[in-house]
């Protein structure tokens, strides 16, 4: 077995009404930063799992996301990264 | 009837879904979360309140609480079960209603009385109404904004499955004005506001109190 780290990032799906994405990117305008055309929140995860291989990390990751992490109504989810970990 | 009102850590409606439960006549006792025993309960409230701390998603942790494989198990049985507010929310991370509850298109807590319109009378809770008729409740929540893509909102309309609809627009955001749902067989109903709130003269309304008539409940399911 070895240690690795997983990020995982989770977004909501695109077309659905962001309303913190619409409220940073307000706050970034009145703030005096031009061009932003358009702002999304979503969140990180950094998970540490125990696996024989970085295939395996993945499996289980994308198990963690449809089973948890994200809703599969309103979110998309995107394994980003496994690396192995100190 | 016997009411069980299930308590997570972080519920904070369990002790008035508890009072308007007797209010109404019934013997009612809370359930621990880490219980899967719901003894021979007829009805099951999951109550208000922030479970885990709405970590994640609000209800997405309580979802996988060992009462939760029970109140399940109750549902699928055919046994009633009343969700309220955060537990709209765990009925829709447990996929016992379909959707979800997000964030409030105008990010900001709402707490105030509303106006709902009664579109459905084919649950246990709602028997005692009639179509049309307009109830005051109050709403107290962060993420109330009931969503659905498209196919799943057309069939709810198609099917009566809309309990209540917001009147004068909704206070958060919710697509088709929807504050409360039930399942395909009717037993299953989660609802954004608080009827538990609206159950006697000084709390200001007392049309809530005809939901914990319960006139529409199987006896002995589970």
């Amino acid at each position: 077995m070895k240690s690795f780290l997983g990020r995982v990032r989770v977004m909501p799906r695109a077309g659905l009404l962001d309303p913190q994405g619409h409220a940073v990117e307000h706050a970034l305008s009145s703030l005096g930063f031009g061009g932003v055309q358009r702002v999304r929140v979503g969140r990180t995860l950094e998970i540490a799992v125990q696996a024989d291989s970085e295939q395996q990390v993945r499996e289980r990751l994308r198990e963690m996301c449809e089973k948890l992490v994200a809703n599969p109504v309103t979110e998309d989810f995107t394994i980003d990264a496994v690396e192995a970990a100190p | 009837m016997k009411v069980a009102v299930i308590r997570f850590p972080g519920s904070n409606c369990d002790a008035d879904a508890l009072h308007a439960a007797t209010l109404a006549g019934h013997e009612a006792w809370f359930v621990w979360h880490r219980s899967a025993d719901l003894a021979g309960a007829d009805t099951v409230i999951l109550p208000g309140g922030f479970s885990y701390g709405d970590y994640l998603r609000p209800g997405a942790i309580a979802r996988f609480s060992p009462v939760m494989q029970a109140v399940a198990a109750h549902a699928r049985a055919g046994g009633s079960v009343l969700g309220i507010c955060n537990g709209f929310q765990i009925l829709c991370e447990a996929h016992l209603l379909p959707g979800q509850l997000v964030r409030n298109a105008q990010l900001s807590f709402v707490c105030r009385e509303v106006t709902v319109r009664v579109d459905s009378d084919q649950t246990p809770f709602t028997s005692r109404y009639r179509i049309g008729q307009e109830l005051r409740m109050p709403v107290a929540h962060g993420d109330g904004r009931y969503v659905a893509d498209d196919a799943t909102l057309d069939a709810l309309e198609r099917e009566g499955r809309v309990v209540f609809r917001y009147v004068g627009g909704s206070p958060n955001g919710a697509l088709r004005d929807i504050a409360a749902i039930r399942n395909t067989d009717g037993n299953v109903v989660g609802m954004m506001p608080h009827p538990e709130r609206a159950v006697e003269p000084i709390l200001g309304s007392t049309d809530g109190l005809a939901m914990f008539a319960l006139a529409g409940v199987p006896a002995g399911v589970s």
